[in-house]
């Protein structure tokens, strides 16, 4: 049964990944020589160069001290490499893998079950009145899905330090493009859990429709970091070996595999300091109905990660410019 | 609107070498945190220690026209690489500052972020986007860049299965079809056969005709006679010379070639270089004819090239050979003293002389080559570049037009023209 829904979501992957993902290129192409070929002519002479010196931009280069401005625009300006960058971490990530995508679902799968047998059977963690595998696998998917973010955008300027010596691209694109694969993993993961969910019998609560604020949630409290890491991780290159204690400490302090109840009331305000603790018991809240999270504790969940995003933005591109130096 | 494309002044840009900054870890950054909080956020970077610094690039200046084709040649680590990574915006100058008039596109490497596992059709779209290229662009140039790159039956094949030619084929091809008005070209010209080379120039050829402003790095001198309308040459971080591309590229070539022309004609070779050979030349002098040593001839003059050796010659079968080299470091004569010219050495002839003349050379430094070896045998004693000279005076047909070498040849055949009219 299991390896037969296996085999179905690997196929699934390749429909999606063959189908939608590489080809909107070859089928954008397509389309785009289609018009070309039926119409609209170019006016005699007019070349790209003459379309482009209407516009004349004037550039001034100089170095900079200080404070640097955000900039979102030209981040937005570079938006189809963010996207093409995205489409290739998607597209090389299960390359040569014999099991492809089906990783995606594996990974949480496997660490569901080591829990359920030790934590939800042999310790006796409680589980707030739900079965405990999905109590776990729940908490799970936005787990995978902040550690694959921090991970990745933490790991990616030094893993695209040919592209940063050799082009210029506001670097943001960078960390936030080596993010984005982790949303089509969570994608393939998430629907097993609906499988789970039919299976146990558990009809999602009136509040699914805060479930994608708490995947914003994550995806923010882990580029947030990422933004930190990646751009320490440049110059000292102590922050990749801190990253995988990183996120193993950061898994136990959050309600994975227990509930943020067991943490007594008085504490549990400090509890939503870590971000994750949020997003743990919003995700239980959306999807399994268990009862609402602590508005308190939520609020400091998103006042910490959107800090940190701030900081982390800030500090990046205050060190943006030295990255192709030390890099 | 002015027709300035690149304004560059007083460009300087500083790089931190030495150890210390190199194992400057986490921990000293936390501590140093701990202390000052907010230095902490410094960029690193801004304490200038003469010690450990280097200037990659100081006080460039320079302007570039619209539509001009620049070329800039230097030896490794003069800054060109600086200067071009400057001017794309990949690194940050220390000092100056720089303008740029119109979208600017560089290539400072060929195929960067091509992806082995990806095909060449999604690689094209890849590279393409991190060059700068809209999607719109690179769909209405997709035959082109494949027809270009001579890729079309592997275009759905993962590039890792490519040959290294046939991906960097492919990744000049897609930068070939970059289509701002300014473009900066790191050293890209020498990729692929040499038919492909020839492919690639013809490109960057027609790219300048269009109009475009091109700034080209490149070792290949020819090429920056060929495309470019002015060349900058840069020495140490800082402009030597700024001008004609043959000019600057005959004066950098001499430079290169370690062409000594200040030393009157007396060449005396490095104590280090003969340390253990039992047969060593010693020192060559440049003599004109009436025996002063010199290095400015004239076309039509006689040269004595004067070879003194040091240690014991064998007296059979030893030969002295001379390898007469132009600006290029292209061999273009020899000449040699051994047996088959009739020419023994005795015991204690560690001495000899060469009257060479008249000479037929055009204009141009030169530069000789001594091999000292036993007949037919291994070299014992090679000294490249051993002796310089120039001819600064070629007019072979006395009609007071002075021929340059780099405008033909380097030397002339004598010969005699006669025009009439049909009979």
């Amino acid at each position: 049964m299991a390896w037969k829904l296996l085999i179905f979501l690997e196929k699934a992957i390749i429909w999606v990944t063959e189908e939608e993902i590489a080809s909107p290129l070859g089928w954008i192409a397509k389309k785009r020589y289609r018009t070309e070929e039926r119409g609209l002519p170019r006016r005699e002479g007019e070349n790209d160069l003459q379309i482009e010196r209407a516009q004349t931009p004037h550039l001034v280069i100089k170095p900079t001290s200080g404070w640097v401005p955000l900039s979102f625009r030209a981040v937005w300006e570079y938006r189809e490499l963010l996207y093409f960058l995205a489409w290739r971490n998607i597209k090389v990530r299960y390359k040569q893998t014999a099991l492809g995508v089906a990783w995606a679902v594996i990974q949480p799968v496997m660490i569901m079950v080591v829990f359920s047998v030790f934590f939800g059977r042999l310790a006796k963690v409680p589980s707030d009145g739900l079965p405990y595998p999905i109590f776990a696998f729940c908490a799970l998917l936005p787990w995978q899905l902040f550690a694959y973010t921090l991970v990745e955008s933490s790991n990616s300027l030094v893993a695209d330090e040919r592209l940063i010596t050799k082009v210029y691209f506001p670097r943001l694109v960078i960390p936030i493009s080596a993010a984005l694969p982790g949303l089509v993993d969570f994608l393939f993961a998430f629907l097993v859990l609906l499988g789970m969910m039919l299976y146990y019998g558990i009809t999602p609560s009136g509040a699914l429709w805060a479930l994608p604020f708490f995947i914003l949630l994550a995806v923010t409290t882990a580029l947030a970091v990422g933004f930190w890491l990646s751009a320490l991780n440049v110059q000292y290159r102590d922050v990749r070996y801190t990253i995988p204690f990183i996120t193993q400490f950061w898994l136990f302090i959050s309600p994975v595999a227990y509930p943020s109840s067991i943490v007594p009331e008085p504490w549990r305000l400090l509890y939503g300091l870590n971000p994750m603790a949020g997003v743990v018991e919003g995700f239980r809240w959306a999807l399994l109905g268990k009862a609402e999270p602590m508005g308190g504790m939520l609020a400091i969940s998103v006042g910490v990660a959107v800090l940190l995003f701030i900081t982390g933005l800030y500090y990046f591109r205050r060190m943006e410019k030295t990255f192709a130096d030390v890099v | 609107m002015s027709d300035i494309a690149i304004r560059v002044e007083g460009l300087g840009k500083l790089y931190r070498i030495g150890r210390r900054e190199k194992y400057y870890t986490l921990r000293d950054t936390l501590m140093n945190a701990f202390k000052a909080p907010f230095g902490f956020f410094r960029a690193n970077g801004s304490q200038h220690n003469s010690n450990n610094t280097i200037w990659a690039l100081k006080d460039v200046s320079f302007e570039i026209k619209q539509g001009e084709v620049v070329g800039i040649i230097g030896r490794n680590g003069a800054g060109k690489s600086t200067l071009l990574k400057i001017l794309s915006r990949v690194t940050e100058p220390t000092e100056g500052y720089a303008e740029i008039h119109g979208r600017a596109g560089s290539l400072l490497e060929v195929g960067t972020g091509f992806h082995p596992e990806l095909t060449g059709r999604e690689n094209i779209y890849l590279n393409g986007a991190i060059l700068g290229m809209k999607k719109r662009e690179m769909d209405r140039k997709f035959d082109e860049i494949v027809a270009f790159a001579e890729v079309e039956k592997f275009i759905d094949t993962p590039v890792k299965h490519y040959s290294s030619g046939m991906s960097m084929r492919l990744a000049f091809a897609v930068a070939a079809h970059l289509e701002p008005e300014i473009l900066l070209l790191d050293e890209v010209l020498a990729v692929g056969d040499v038919a492909f080379q020839r492919k690639c120039l013809g490109k960057v050829g027609d790219i300048a005709k269009e109009g475009r402003t091109v700034l080209i790095v490149s070792h290949n001198m020819d090429s920056v006679r060929q495309l470019c309308q002015r060349a900058i040459w840069l020495d140490q971080g800082r402009i030597r010379k700024d001008g004609n591309p043959l000019d600057i590229t005959v004066q950098y070539l001499g430079d290169h070639c370690g062409l000594d022309l200040d030393n009157r004609g007396q060449f005396r070779r490095r104590h280090r270089d003969t340390l253990g050979k039992t047969v060593w030349i010693d020192w060559v002098e440049l003599r004109d004819s009436s025996g002063n040593l010199c290095t400015e001839y004239s076309y039509g003059s006689t040269l004595r090239l004067i070879i003194n050796f040091g240690g014991h010659i064998p007296q059979r079968d030893f030969t002295v050979e001379w390898i007469l080299v132009n600006e290029q470091n292209h061999r273009i004569s020899f000449g040699g003293a051994n047996p088959m010219c009739g020419v023994y050495f005795g015991k204690d002839d560690t001495r000899m002389e060469c009257a060479l003349g008249p000479l037929p050379l055009t204009a141009g430094k030169y530069n000789f080559n001594i091999i000292a070896r036993l007949w037919g045998g291994p070299p014992w004693d090679f000294w490249e570049n051993a002796a310089a000279f120039q001819v600064v005076h070629c007019d072979p047909y006395e009609t007071g037009f002075s021929v340059p070498s780099h405008s033909g040849g380097d030397f002339i055949i004598s010969q005699v023209w006669t025009v009439s009219a049909p009979r």
